[in-house]
C-alpha cells in the first residue's frame, strides 16, 4: 500500500478555493480515494455539498477531469462514460488506463440515486462508486435521507415535543450493494485514512463495479467543532457504530476490530443532532441504538466466521 | 440504392445500423421497443461496433447518452411517451452542455389515461428544452432525417441534441417500401465525429456541469439560443445536400398544392399523408386547397412559415396534441405567433386532433376544408373526432 | 476573475478550465487563528496534509513544507490531527 509520502508525489485532485465548509470531512475523502490511484481518474459527481462548492462557474477546484449531470443518476451518467471509454479504446482513439469513479452523498446515492446505482452495479460497468455518507441532505439544510440513524435530529424529522427526530433504522446499503454481488463492496469511515486508501486502492485493482460507503461527519448538520472531523469519524468505528469492513467476491472481512468496544453514547455525546437523546425521557431510545448497534456487530462478525 | 419494404421502426433501426453510433444506452416503452430491440440484435450479430447500455430506466438512458457524449463518443437512444417524459430532467441538460445525442422519437401519448397509441404530447412537451426536432411523415422520412440529424446535430456551428419522430403505430409500425442507401454510403456521409472536447483527455482536464449563480446562468443560456438559430442555416445546407446527393432534397417544411392554394392546413407527421389525398380529391373538385406539412419543429421556421402563409385566405392548423391553456394546440399557437407581424395574414382556426390514437380519415380532412370555405363564423378552436 | 464575463466570452459548450479555483481566496475565512508550523518537531508524517479539506498543507518532495495560507479556512483540523508528542507541531494561533 502506498505510503503518504508516496501519495503526496501524486496529482492532488483538489486545489483550494472551494466552498466547502471549514472542517469538512468530504475533500478528504475524494483526496484519499482518487491519490490511491496510480492511473488517471475521471469523476462523475452526482448534485449535492461535493459537487456544488467545488465547481461555482467561473471556479472549479478539480485539477482532473470531472462530470456533473443531475441528482440521481451519477451511476447511470458514469456508466455512459465507461462504455464509451471502451467503444472508443476498441476503435484506437484511447490507449491510456483510466479509472472512473463516482462521488454520490448518501441522500444521492441511498434514496434518488439508488436505482441507477442498482443497474449500473448489475450491469457489471468497471467503475468505482464512492458514498460520501454524512446521513442527510446537508447540502440543502440538514434534511434525513434513508442513511440517517435512529435517533438523530434532521430538519424533516426533528426532535420535538412529541417527536424525538427519526424513528426509523438506517438502510443498510452496504449490505444493498453486496446483495448485488459485485466483485468489491466496503464500507470506510474518513477518519481512517489508510484503512480507506487500501481499500481504494483494492478497488482499482479489480475489474468490475466497486463500491465503498465512507461514513463522513459533517460539522454543520452534525454539530460539532470543525477541528473534529477526523476524530468523530475514528469515534463512529471505534463504537462500532460505524463496521469498517470489505467483502470481496462474497468473503467478508473486518478490517478494524476495537480492542475495546466504545459505548455508543462516547459517540453520540460529541454531537447535538443526537443532544436531545440525553434527556432522561429518551434513554429508551439511547438503548434501542444501543441495541441496534450491537445486532449489527454480532451479525457482521458472524458473517465474517461463516468462511 | 437497395428498395426496400420496412415498417418506421425497422427503418430507424437500419438507419441506425448504418450510422454504427459508438454507444446506445436505451430501454424499451412501446411503440419504440423494436428500434432498440433490432439494434440489440444487430450488437449480438456483431453487425455493429456500438457499445449498448441496457439501461434500467429512460432516465438512466439519457444520463448514460449524456456521459457517453462528453467523451466525444456518437451517441444515440429511442423512446416514447412516458419514457421520454422521464428523461425530461436530464434533456435541458443535454441541450445546455451543447451534447449532440441523437433521438429516435416516436410519438405516443402521454398518460393519463395511459394508452400506447399515437399523438404528439410527448414530443410537444419537449419543445422547450433546445433540442432539435425534426418530424417524419412516413419511414422513408424518418430514415432520412436520422442521417441528416447526425450532420446537423455535430456540425460546430450547432452542437444540440436532436429527436427525429415518427408517429407511433402509424408509422412506426406500418410497412411502406422505401429506398434505403448503402452501407457505405452512409458511413461516409455521415463520418467521423469531430467532439469540440472529450472527458477522456486526461491531460487536459476540464469541468462539465458546474453551478451557476446568478451572474452566470442567463449568459450560459444564450449559446443555445445562437446554436438554435444558427442551425437553420446548418439544416437547409444538409437537406439540399441530402437531396445532391441522394435525390431526396428537405427543407424546413413541404408545401403540397400551397402556391395557388386560397385554402390550406398545416399539420406534422403522418396525418400529411391522408391530408395529401384529401387535398388531391378537392382540387379535382375544383377548389384550391393546399397543405404546408412542418417538418422542422425546432428551431421554428418562424419568417419562412409567414411568408409561405401570409397570402392565404384561411387556414386550419392541425394539432395533435392539446396545451391545456384553453387557447389551443401548440402548434397553433406557434403559426399565429408567426403570423401576428405579417402585413397580411390569413384566418387562421385549430383543429385539435387524433389523441391517443383516434383515427383521422380523408373525410375528416375534407371536412376541415368545408370549414375553411364557409362564409360564415366558425369558431376558432375545435376538437375534430371527439364524441361529445 | 472580477470582471463578469459577456455570453460571447464565455468558453464554449459550458466548459470550465480545471483549477481556476485557486484564484479564489478563501483564506479570509478563519476567524482570527491559523495553524503555525514547528518544523523542528515535526516527524513529517503528513498526516495534517492528508487530513486538509482544502488541500492547504503544502508538500514537495514528499516533504510538507508549511501552509497555504490564501486558501487555509483555519478549521483546526491539522493542529487536532498532529500526533507529534509531548508538543504537537502545529498549533492554532491567534493572527491578530
Amino acid at each position: 500500500m502506498a505510503t503518504l509520502k508516496e501519495l503526496s508525489t501524486r496529482k492532488d485532485p483538489l486545489t483550494g478555493g472551494h466552498r466547502a465548509c471549514s472542517g469538512c470531512g468530504f475533500p478528504q475523502i475524494v483526496r484519499m480515494v482518487c491519490l490511491a490511484s496510480k492511473d488517471p481518474v475521471v469523476v462523475v459527481a452526482a448534485t449535492g455539498c461535493l459537487e456544488v462548492t467545488t465547481t461555482i462557474f467561473p471556479y472549479s477546484a478539480w485539477t482532473i477531469p470531472f462530470v456533473h449531470n443531475a441528482f440521481e443518476n451519477a451511476a447511470a451518467t458514469l456508466s455512459g462514460i465507461e462504455a464509451a471509454y471502451h467503444a472508443l479504446s476498441k476503435k484506437g482513439k484511447i490507449s491510456k488506463k483510466i479509472n472512473f469513479v463516482a462521488f454520490g452523498g448518501d441522500g444521492g446515492t441511498y434514496d434518488i440515486g439508488l436505482q441507477s446505482l442498482s443497474g449500473a452495479m448489475e450491469r457489471g460497468h468497471d467503475l468505482l462508486y464512492v458514498c460520501y455518507n454524512n446521513q442527510a441532505y446537508m447540502n440543502t439544510g440538514v434534511q434525513r435521507s434513508g442513511a440517517t440513524p435512529l435517533g438523530a435530529n434532521t430538519t424533516t424529522e426533528p426532535a420535538g415535543k412529541v417527536k424525538q427526530g427519526k424513528m426509523e433504522k438506517r438502510k443498510d446499503l452496504t449490505e444493498i450493494m453486496v446483495a448485488h454481488d459485485i466483485p468489491y463492496v466496503a464500507q470506510a469511515t474518513v477518519g481512517f485514512w489508510a484503512d480507506l486508501t487500501r481499500k481504494a486502492e483494492k478497488a482499482f485493482s479489480v475489474t468490475g463495479p466497486k463500491f465503498i460507503n465512507v461514513l463522513q461527519p459533517c460539522r454543520l448538520g452534525w454539530q460539532y467543532k470543525p477541528e473534529e472531523t477526523m476524530a468523530i469519524g475514528r469515534l463512529a468505528a471505534e463504537t462500532c457504530f460505524w463496521p469498517l469492513y470489505e467483502v470481496e467476491n462474497g468473503k467478508y472481512k473486518i478490517t478494524y476490530k476495537p480492542k475495546d468496544k466504545k459505548p455508543a453514547v462516547d459517540f453520540l455525546k460529541k454531537q447535538d443532532r443526537f443532544r436531545h437523546l440525553f434527556k432522561p425521557q429518551n434513554a429508551g431510545l439511547l438503548e434501542d441504538i444501543q441495541k441496534e448497534i450491537d445486532q449489527r456487530w454480532e451479525e457482521l462478525l458472524a458473517k465474517e466466521e461463516k468462511v | 440504392m437497395p428498395t426496400a419494404a420496412k415498417t418506421g421502426n425497422e427503418a430507424m433501426a437500419e438507419a441506425m445500423r448504418q450510422i454504427n453510433p459508438d454507444v446506445v444506452a436505451a430501454y424499451p416503452i412501446t411503440p419504440a421497443t423494436e428500434v432498440v430491440m433490432i439494434f440489440a440484435q444487430f450488437v449480438a450479430d456483431g453487425l455493429v461496433d456500438t457499445e449498448y447500455i441496457p439501461v434500467e430506466s429512460e432516465h438512466s438512458a439519457m444520463s448514460a447518452c449524456l456521459g457517453a457524449a462528453t467523451t466525444g463518443a456518437r451517441v444515440m437512444t429511442s423512446t416514447s411517451s412516458q419514457g421520454l417524459a422521464l428523461m425530461y430532467e436530464i434533456l435541458p441538460i443535454a441541450s445546455g452542455l451543447r451534447l449532440p445525442i441523437i433521438m429516435c422519437d416516436v410519438n405516443r401519448a402521454l398518460s393519463a389515461p395511459i394508452n400506447i397509441h399515437c399523438d404528439h404530447s410527448d414530443t410537444m412537451a419537449a419543445r422547450d428544452f433546445g433540442w432539435l426536432q425534426l418530424f417524419s411523415e412516413n419511414a422513408q422520412e424518418a430514415y432520412d432525417n436520422l442521417l441528416q440529424a447526425v450532420r446537423i446535430a455535430e456540425d460546430p456551428r450547432v452542437l444540440l441534441p436532436a429527436m427525429v419522430t415518427t408517429d407511433g403505430f402509424i408509422i412506426s409500425h406500418g410497412m411502406e417500401k422505401m429506398e434505403m442507401l448503402e452501407d457505405a454510403q452512409v458511413k461516409e456521409y455521415v463520418g467521423e465525429k469531430k467532439a469540440p472536447y472529450s472527458i477522456l483527455d486526461v491531460d487536459k482536464p476540464i469541468t462539465i456541469g458546474a453551478l451557476d449563480l446568478t451572474d452566470y446562468y442567463f449568459e450560459h443560456k444564450m449559446p443555445v439560443n445562437e446554436a438554435m438559430k444558427a442551425s437553420k442555416e446548418v439544416i437547409l445546407e444538409v437537406g439540399r445536400d441530402f437531396g445532391k446527393r441522394f435525390g431526396r432534397p428537405y427543407e424546413f417544411f413541404e408545401k403540397y398544392k400551397l402556391d395557388d392554394a386560397e385554402v390550406a392546413i398545416v399539420a406534422l407527421g403522418s396525418t400529411c399523408g391522408t391530408a395529401k389525398v384529401a387535398i388531391d380529391q378537392l382540387r379535382e373538385q375544383g377548389i384550391k386547397a393546399g397543405m404546408l406539412k412542418i417538418r422542422v419543429f425546432r428551431p421554428f421556421p418562424a419568417e419562412e412559415i409567414a411568408l409561405a402563409l401570409s397570402k392565404l385566405k384561411s387556414i386550419a392548423v392541425l394539432d395533435r396534441s392539446d396545451s391545456f391553456n384553453t387557447q389551443g394546440g401548440p402548434v397553433f399557437t406557434e403559426v399565429c405567433s408567426a403570423l401576428y407581424n405579417s402585413a397580411s395574414r390569413p384566418k387562421i382556426t385549430n383543429y385539435i386532433y387524433g389523441l391517443g390514437g383516434r383515427d383521422i380519415n380523408v373525410s375528416q380532412i375534407k371536412g376541415v376544408f368545408s370549414d375553411l370555405l364557409k362564409v360564415e363564423k366558425i369558431s376558432i378552436i375545435n376538437y375534430l373526432g371527439v364524441r361529445q | 476573475m472580477n470582471k463578469l464575463m459577456g455570453w460571447k466570452e464565455l468558453p464554449p459548450c459550458d466548459q470550465l478550465g480545471a483549477k481556476t479555483a485557486e484564484a479564489f481566496e478563501t483564506g479570509d475565512w478563519r476567524l482570527g487563528e491559523k495553524p503555525v508550523w514547528h518544523p523542528d518537531i515535526c516527524i513529517q508524517c503528513l498526516i495534517c496534509w492528508i487530513s486538509c479539506p482544502d488541500s492547504a498543507v503544502t508538500v514537495e518532495g514528499g516533504k510538507m513544507t508549511g501552509f497555504d495560507y490564501k486558501h487555509c479556512k483555519g478549521c483546526g483540523i491539522c493542529a487536532h490531527e498532529c500526533p507529534t508528542k509531548p508538543k504537537k507541531s502545529i498549533t492554532m494561533e491567534s493572527e491578530k
